[in-house]
C-alpha cells in the first residue's frame, strides 16, 4: 500500500493513500462529528454533509466520509469554519425533525442526538413547513415513523445487502422526498419479511419494533399466571444493553432479572430448540425414508418463512412442518405442563423473549394455536424491550446474581438448544441428533465446525453408517435464494438445508441490542465486523460448559414423549408441534 | 396484477428484455412504457420488478422522482404552464391559477371528463415569451390570465367534437 503525508491539526501522519479523510482521521486518533462515521458501508451518498472539515487542495468544505486524502493535504477539524458548518448541518436535519426525544423509544441510541451534542446544535435556528408526516404501524412487528427519518437510506441499503429486496426505497424528490415501501404503503401490505434489519441500522427513531411491553403490564395486571421464555440468542446480547462487553454470556442476571420482574416461571426457549429437534430430525429421517420431498429446509425462522411464503411458495413443501422452538414450548406449556401444575390454559400467558422482529408477526398466525383457537405464545418482546422492562423496575443487573432458570417438569436444556442462536446451529443441532439416530450411537466429537461460521454459504457432506448426507446452511435472504433457486431448477444436491433470515442467524437479529461504534468506546474500531462472532462464541461457551449437548438426551423431553406426546411425529405431536404455511400471502388486497 | 392485460404484459415484458444487455436498465425501460401507454401504474412497475429483479419501491422511487413520469393517465389535452423564473415573473402563478380554477384540478391533476391535465413545468426555454404554456406541445407566448377562458374553450370544444 501507498502512503501519502497529510496533517492533521498541523500534526504530520503517513496514511494509506486511497483512505477518505473520516478514516484518515480515525486511524490518527481524531473523531470528526458524523453521523456515517457510525455505519457500515451502508451510506456513501455524503447527502448529510454532518463531517465537513477543511482540507487544502479542495475547493470549499468537504464531506469527509466520502473525501480521499491526498499527498500534502492539511486538514482542518476545528476552524470556526469547519464547526460552524457541521453545526449548521445538523441544525438543518433537526429542522424537519420531529423533536419529541423524551418521549422517544430510541433515546440513547439516537446518533442523530449524538451529533446534535457534539456538533453543539442550537434550538430551532431554521423554523418552517415540515414535510407531511406517514406512521406506519399497521405490522405488529416493526413501525416506521417518517417524522423521524433523516434519509440517510441506511435501511434501503440493508435490506438490499442482506436479503436481496430493498422493500424500501426514496420516494417523490426535494423537500417531500421520504423512504418507504412502494406507494408508501405499509409493511404489512408489502412483501417485507419483518427481520428487523432496517430497525438496527436507523440512526434515528424512523424505524423501529412495536413494542408490546404494555401487554404484560395488562396480563400482570389481569392477575394471569404469566410466564416467560427466552431465546438462545437473547443470553449472549443481554448485557450489552447494561453496558457490558459485546458477547458477554449472562444466562444468569438475565434469569435472575425475569424473577424479579414478577415472571410466575422463567423458562428458557432451548428446551423447545430441544423438542424441534426431535420432531425435526425425524422428519427428516421419515422424508428420506418414505421418498418425501426433499431437501427439507428448516423452519425456525419466521422472517424466512415470510420470505418463502412472498417469493417461493412453491417450494413450502420442502419447509419442515415444525413450528419454530417458542410456539413449540408455547404449546407444550398451554397443554402438558398447564394440566400438570393445575392452571387452566385460558388463563396462562405466555411471553416470548425474542431476538427478533418476525417473531412478533408469527405469534399472531392462526396456524400457530390450538384448535380451540387459544394462542401458543401470546406476547414477543425483543432483547431492546427486555433491557428497557428491566431498567424501568430499578433492577441493577449487572449487580444481580446468577439464577437457573426453571425446570421443575419442563425447561431443561441442552448443548444443542443453545446453538440454534447461530447460523449453522440448527443444523448442527440436527445432524447431532440424527447421526445418533442413524449410526445407534453417540457422536464421538459433537462439535461440527464445518457448519459453523459466517460464510454465506456453507455446505458439509457426512457419512452416518452408510447414509450420506448433505447439508447446506444460509443466512440472510440473499445467500438463501441460490440455494433455493437450485432446488426449483431441480439441482439442489442437499438433503437438508438450514435457512436464517438475519445474516449471521439469530445472533443479530432485528431485535438485539444496537451496536452502534459511536455508543461503544470500549469495543474494539471494528466491532461491526466482530460482533457476531463475539455473540456466536458465548453460545458455543455455554454449549461446552452443559452436561448433555444432544437433544435426544435431555431426560424432560424423554419423559414428555413418554407421558404425552408418544413418540416424534405422532399424532399428538403433530396437533401440537406442527404447522402449515400460507402459499397467497401476496395477495394483501 | 389482476386487471393488467395479456397483451400489455406481453408487451411490457418485452420493453424490459430490450435493455437486457444494458447495466442500468431502468430509466429506459420506464421512458419507453411511459411513451407507449402515457403512465407507469404500480401494477405495470410490479411487472417491470419481477422481469428485471429491481425492487418495487426502487422503481417506485424512480417514477416518482421525475416528473416525465406519471402514475395515472393523462388527459387527451395536457397542458403545461411555465413557472420558471422569467415565466413566473411575469405573471405565470397567476396564469396557472386560473386554469385550475376553470377546471377546477390542482397542477399535475386530471379533469374526470379525461379531457384535460394541468402540469407545472420548470423553465422550457422560451422566456423571451414569457408567460409560456405548452399545450400537447403547441406553445402559447405571452399568455394573460383574461385569454386563459377562451383557450381551454377553444380544447374542449376540439375535444367533445
Amino acid at each position: 500500500m501507498t502512503k501519502v503525508n497529510i496533517k492533521i491539526e498541523g500534526i504530520p501522519f503517513q496514511v494509506e493513500a486511497g483512505m477518505t479523510i473520516l478514516d484518515a482521521a480515525k486511524a490518527c486518533g481524531f473523531e470528526i462529528p458524523s453521523l456515517c462515521a457510525y455505519n457500515h458501508g451502508e451510506c456513501n451518498s455524503a447527502s448529510c454533509r454532518v463531517c465537513l472539515v477543511e482540507a487544502t487542495g479542495a475547493r470549499g468544505l468537504v464531506a469527509s466520509c466520502v473525501y480521499p486524502v491526498a499527498e500534502g493535504m492539511e486538514i482542518t477539524i476545528s476552524s470556526p469554519k469547519a464547526t460552524a458548518a457541521r453545526r449548521t448541518s445538523v441544525e438543518l436535519i433537526l429542522s424537519n425533525h420531529n423533536k419529541n426525544c423524551q418521549q422517544c423509544d430510541k433515546n440513547g441510541n439516537c446518533e442523530l442526538l449524538h451529533v446534535a451534542r457534539l456538533t453543539g446544535a442550537r434550538d430551532d435556528m431554521y423554523v418552517g413547513e415540515k414535510t407531511a408526516t406517514t406512521i406506519d404501524k399497521l405490522t405488529p412487528s416493526i413501525m416506521r415513523d417518517t417524522s423521524k427519518c433523516i434519509l440517510c437510506g441506511r435501511c434501503v441499503e440493508r435490506c438490499k445487502n442482506a436479503h436481496g429486496l430493498g422493500i424500501l426505497g426514496f420516494e417523490k424528490r426535494g423537500f417531500n422526498t421520504i423512504v418507504a415501501p412502494a406507494e408508501n404503503r405499509s409493511f404489512a401490505t408489502s412483501p417485507c419479511i419483518l427481520c428487523g434489519q432496517c430497525t438496527t441500522v436507523c440512526p434515528t427513531g424512523a424505524l423501529m419494533e412495536v413494542s408490546e411491553i404494555d401487554k404484560i403490564d395488562l396480563a400482570m395486571k389481569q392477575g394471569k399466571y404469566v410466564v416467560v421464555q427466552t431465546a438462545p440468542a437473547v443470553r449472549a446480547a443481554i448485557g450489552e444493553e447494561f453496558g457490558l462487553p459485546i458477547g458477554t454470556l449472562s444466562t444468569g442476571k438475565m434469569v435472575a432479572a425475569l424473577k424479579r420482574l414478577g415472571f410466575k416461571k422463567v423458562f428458557d426457549t432451548n428446551f423447545g430448540a430441544d423438542l424441534t429437534i426431535m420432531e425435526e430430525a425425524t422428519e427428516l429421517l421419515t422424508r428420506v425414508k418414505e421418498g418425501g420431498t426433499l431437501p427439507m429446509i428448516t423452519s425456525c425462522s419466521p422472517g424466512w418463512i415470510n420470505y418463502c411464503e412472498y417469493n417461493y411458495p412453491d417450494l413450502i413443501p420442502h419447509l419442515s412442518s415444525c413450528k419454530s422452538p417458542h410456539e413449540m414450548f408455547g404449546a407444550i406449556l398451554k397443554s402438558y405442563y398447564a394440566e400438570k401444575i393445575g392452571v387452566d390454559p385460558r388463563d396462562m400467558y405466555v411471553v416470548s423473549v425474542m431476538r427478533c422482529t418476525a417473531k412478533k408477526y408469527e405469534k399472531d398466525r392462526p396456524a400457530l394455536a390450538n384448535k380451540d383457537g387459544l394462542k401458543d405464545v401470546d406476547c414477543v418482546i425483543t432483547t431492546r424491550e427486555l433491557g428497557k422492562l428491566i431498567r424501568r423496575s430499578g433492577i441493577v443487573f449487572n449487580k444481580l446474581p446468577d439464577e437457573e432458570f426453571d425446570n421443575d417438569i419442563v425447561g431443561e436444556y441442552t448443548g444443542a438448544g443453545v446453538i440454534f442462536g447461530v447460523t449453522g446451529g440448527v443444523m448442527e443441532a440436527a445432524l447431532r441428533t440424527a447421526a445418533a439416530v442413524l449410526t445407534g450411537k453417540e457422536l464421538e466429537k459433537v462439535e461440527l465446525h464445518e457448519v459453523r461460521g459466517f460464510e454465506g454459504i456453507k455446505e458439509a457432506t457426512y457419512n452416518f453408517a452408510g447414509t450420506e448426507v448433505k447439508v447446506a446452511v444460509a443466512h440472510g435472504m440473499k445467500n438463501a435464494k441460490v440455494l433455493l433457486d437450485q432446488i426449483r431448477e431441480g439441482k439442489s444436491p442437499y438433503l437438508f438445508i438450514e435457512i436464517m433470515g438475519c445474516p449471521g442467524g439469530c445472533v443479530n437479529g432485528g431485535g438485539q441490542p444496537y451496536v452502534k461504534p459511536c455508543f461503544l468506546p470500549n469495543e474494539d474500531a471494528n466491532i461491526l465486523d466482530t460482533f457476531k462472532q463475539k455473540r456466536a462464541n458465548a453460545l458455543y461457551q455455554e454449549d461446552e460448559m452443559k452436561a448433555e449437548r444432544v437433544s435426544h438426551k435431555n431426560p424432560q423431553i424423554i419423559k414428555l414423549y413418554e407421558d404425552f406426546l408418544g413418540k416424534p411425529n405422532s399424532h399428538l405431536a403433530h396437533e401440537l408441534l406442527h404447522t402449515t404455511y400460507v402459499a397467497d400471502r401476496k395477495k394483501f388486497d | 396484477m389482476a386487471h393488467l392485460q395479456e397483451a400489455a404484459v406481453k408487451q411490457i415484458n418485452a420493453i424490459c428484455d430490450r435493455y437486457k444487455e444494458e447495466k442500468t436498465p431502468l430509466m429506459m425501460i420506464l421512458s419507453d412504457i411511459q411513451k407507449e401507454y402515457g403512465y407507469i401504474p404500480l401494477e405495470v412497475q410490479e411487472l417491470v420488478s419481477a422481469r428485471t429483479g429491481i425492487s418495487v419501491a426502487e422503481i417506485y422511487g424512480v417514477v416518482t422522482f421525475y416528473s416525465f413520469f406519471s402514475l395515472k393517465p393523462k388527459g387527451k389535452y395536457v397542458i403545461g404552464c411555465c413557472l420558471g423564473t422569467a415565466c413566473y415573473v411575469k405573471g405565470a402563478q397567476q396564469v396557472i391559477d386560473k386554469f385550475s380554477e376553470i377546471l377546477k384540478i390542482n397542477p399535475g391533476e386530471t379533469t374526470e371528463d379525461g379531457l384535460f391535465t394541468l402540469d407545472a413545468l420548470r423553465c422550457i426555454g422560451a422566456c423571451g415569451i414569457a408567460p409560456a404554456v405548452q399545450i400537447n406541445g403547441k406553445v402559447y407566448p405571452k399568455v394573460t390570465v383574461d385569454a386563459v377562458g377562451k383557450m381551454i374553450a377553444e380544447y374542449k370544444a376540439e375535444g367533445n367534437a
